[in-house]
């Protein structure tokens, strides 16, 4: 039994291999994670992050390597069979939630997440009365609006949905891709803000993928940076809160060379 | 003039009952193609095939002996067979839905021929038995007969409106929802998408196996062609109910047992319609290519709507793979 809640051994991934479009995605990931870590991850476009975060979900097997969560290796399980572990957050709004369903089926499904389906019916009674509980938590006055369709609510409403269905069960892992990238920035500070909370509250192990290198030092515990397929940097505790963006930039410039000029991660600050 | 107006509309009159009771009886192949094309949002052309495989099993069945209860029972059997080859050929072997369903439906083509050893097989009720469908009951003298066979057909169609609409607000249906608005959503939700789509297509093609079994009996025969263009059929009446009564059944509480509903009564308009067309002695062979216009019509019309009307501001940003990168990479 291992004592970390996500462990990455050696993680290689290389997409269309043999074709012209061969790309090396990930080339030897290492990472650690204790209980209890929320680490946020940056790095440039194609550093693999997606890729990293892809991986650890299972969307696609990896080339080498193994992944153990909490002490289970899901190396070789399907992506479904992965989920019992997980919650995820994606950068689309429209990928976390089912829009032609309502809210409240949406998180039924999330609170059956990895258990065997069944032919009882999917929504009881009781259930509805928590969902608005903890909908009413989130501050949006989605509460009174239990049976509309998802589809009907704002990018950022359906992120909140979103957030709140992955921390359902109290996942060992909460995978957040850049969730709050296509949001406008009043709406992204809202849903980054539900996102601190339902961690700290349901004391989740995270990882948040983000291009906005202040948030990346004011949320969480700890931060790496990724480049070519690897962690490149990785720091924790005061040492990462005495960061400054400009640290950052120019770690980033030394892994780089200097080319990351037209580069999303400078754009974000 | 008005006398002959009047005989010649009184002979659409006779045809109505007949149209009706045929929308009833492919009112079950328009459920299972609500199914799979709403439901699980999959374009199965199986049911042409799989609606003349549970014909030719019941036909054979009856001309055997046996029960047609027990035939309508095993032809919903085989009709989940069939459903079930597309899915496998779908979701293991990774052929795309369409072409699955073509495969199988070419293939049970050959297997209906088989199974009936000729083209055609007429069946007849068995020494002290019943055919469960005929258009004998329809023109039936015997009041209580015609009564009977109507009063059974509306019946079994509500009890397996309400059987579907109980599934799919199950556990199980509602993840089969899930899978067909979003499959990405679904697996992260754990829910085995495969399982779901071969679970689906098993039911709808049951329906319509089922389906097909009454058909047979009704029209007393089973026929290798008459499953030819049943997708049309089934869509069309799907779209009839949604054009004529959606905004009606959205407002209900048990909204999908109404839109369940109206498809059935999308069945037999489009069959009242068949009947008016050949009752205005316009060419019925022209009958599938109008389905396929009108079908063609209204399919064409949200995405039509979608590109004219401004597009919904809330859009991903520079989304970094683009979906179908994705898609392809999970095949390799
Ligand atoms: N499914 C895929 N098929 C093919 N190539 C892929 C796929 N997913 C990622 N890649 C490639 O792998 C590399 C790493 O991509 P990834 O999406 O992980 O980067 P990222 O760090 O998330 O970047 P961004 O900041 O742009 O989101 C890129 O070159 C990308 O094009
Ligand atoms: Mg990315």
């Amino acid at each position: 039994m291992s004592e970390y809640m996500l462990e990455l051994r050696d993680i290689h991934k290389v997409f269309n291999r043999g074709t012209i479009n061969e790309k090396t995605a990930l080339c030897g990931l290492n990472l650690n994670l204790n209980a209890g870590d929320f680490v946020t991850i940056i790095g440039g476009n194609g550093a693999g992050k997606s890729t990293m975060l892809n991986a650890i979900a299972g969307v696609w097997p990896v080339d080498g390597g193994q992944i153990v969560i909490g002490g289970n290796d899901v190396t070789k399980l399907p992506e479904h069979k992965r989920a019992v572990f997980l919650g995820r957050v994606f950068q689309d709004p429209m990928t976390g939630t089912a829009a032609t369903m309502s809210i409240e089926e949406n998180l039924a499904l999330a609170s059956r997440r990895g258990k065997h389906k069944t032919l009882r019916w999917g929504v009881t009674k009781q259930e509805k009365e928590l969902y608005r509980q903890k909908l009413s938590e989130l501050d949006l006055g989605l509460e009174d609006r239990l049976s509309s369709k998802v589809g009907l609510l704002s990018g950022g409403q359906r992120q909140a949905i979103t957030l709140l269905m992955a921390a359902f069960q109290n996942p060992d892992l909460l995978l957040l891709d850049e969730h709050t990238a296509a949001l406008d920035p009043k709406t992204a500070a809202k849903v980054l803000e539900i996102s601190d909370k339902i961690v700290e509250k349901n004391k989740l192990t995270a990882l948040m993928v983000t291009h906005n290198m202040k948030d990346a030092i004011t949320h969480g515990n700890r931060l790496i940076m990724m480049h070519e397929g690897h962690v490149i940097y990785d720091v924790s505790g005061e040492e990462k809160k005495a960061l400054h963006v400009s640290d950052l930039l120019k770690r980033f410039e030394e892994a780089s060379g200097g080319h990351f000029a037209n580069d999303r991660m400078m754009l974000a600050n | 003039m008005l006398l002959t107006a009047t005989i010649k509309f009184g002979s659409l009159l006779n045809a109505l009952p007949g149209s009706v009771a045929q929308g009833l009886i492919w009112g079950i192949l328009a459920i299972g193609v609500y199914m799979t094309f709403r439901l699980l949002d999959f374009a199965d052309l199986t049911v042409d095939g799989s609606f003349a495989t549970g014909a030719a099993v019941a036909v054979m069945l009856i001309r055997a002996g046996v029960s047609p209860w027990i035939a309508i029972v095993v032809a919903f059997a085989v009709g989940g067979l069939c459903g079930m080859v597309t899915g496998l050929l779908h979701t293991t072997l990774g052929i795309p839905g369409i072409l699955a369903s073509i495969l199988t439906q070419i293939s049970l083509y050959s297997i209906n021929l088989t199974i009936m050893g000729k083209a055609n097989q007429p069946v007849v009720a068995q020494e002290g038995k019943y055919l469960l469908a005929s258009l004998g009951y329809v023109n039936n003298k015997d009041a209580f007969v015609k009564t009977l066979f109507f009063v059974g057909l509306i019946v079994g169609l509500i009890v397996l409106i309400s059987v579907t609409y109980w599934f799919f607000g199950t556990e199980i249906g509602q993840a089969i929802r899930a899978t067909g608005c979003n499959e990405n959503m679904s697996r992260a939700q754990g829910i085995n998408v495969n399982f779901m789509k071969v679970v689906t297509l098993m039911i709808s093609n049951a329906f319509f196996g089922l389906s097909g079994a009454l058909y047979a009996q009704y029209q007393g025969a089973a026929d290798v062609q008459m499953g030819r263009g049943a997708i049309v059929i089934g869509l069309a009446a799907v779209i009839i109910g949604e054009v004529l009564f959606g905004s009606f059944c959205a407002k209900q509480k048990m909204a999908f047992w109404y839109t369940l509903v109206s498809v059935v009564i999308g069945s037999i308009l489009y069959f009242i319609v068949y009947a008016t067309v050949i009752w205005l002695r316009l060419p019925s062979e022209l009958m599938k290519m109008f389905s396929a216009i009108i079908v063609a019509i209204f399919l064409a019309i949200p995405y039509l709507k979608a590109k004219y009307t401004k597009a919904p501001p809330v859009k991903a940003a520079a989304a970094p793979v683009p979906e179908k990168a994705q898609e392809e990479a999970k095949k390799e």
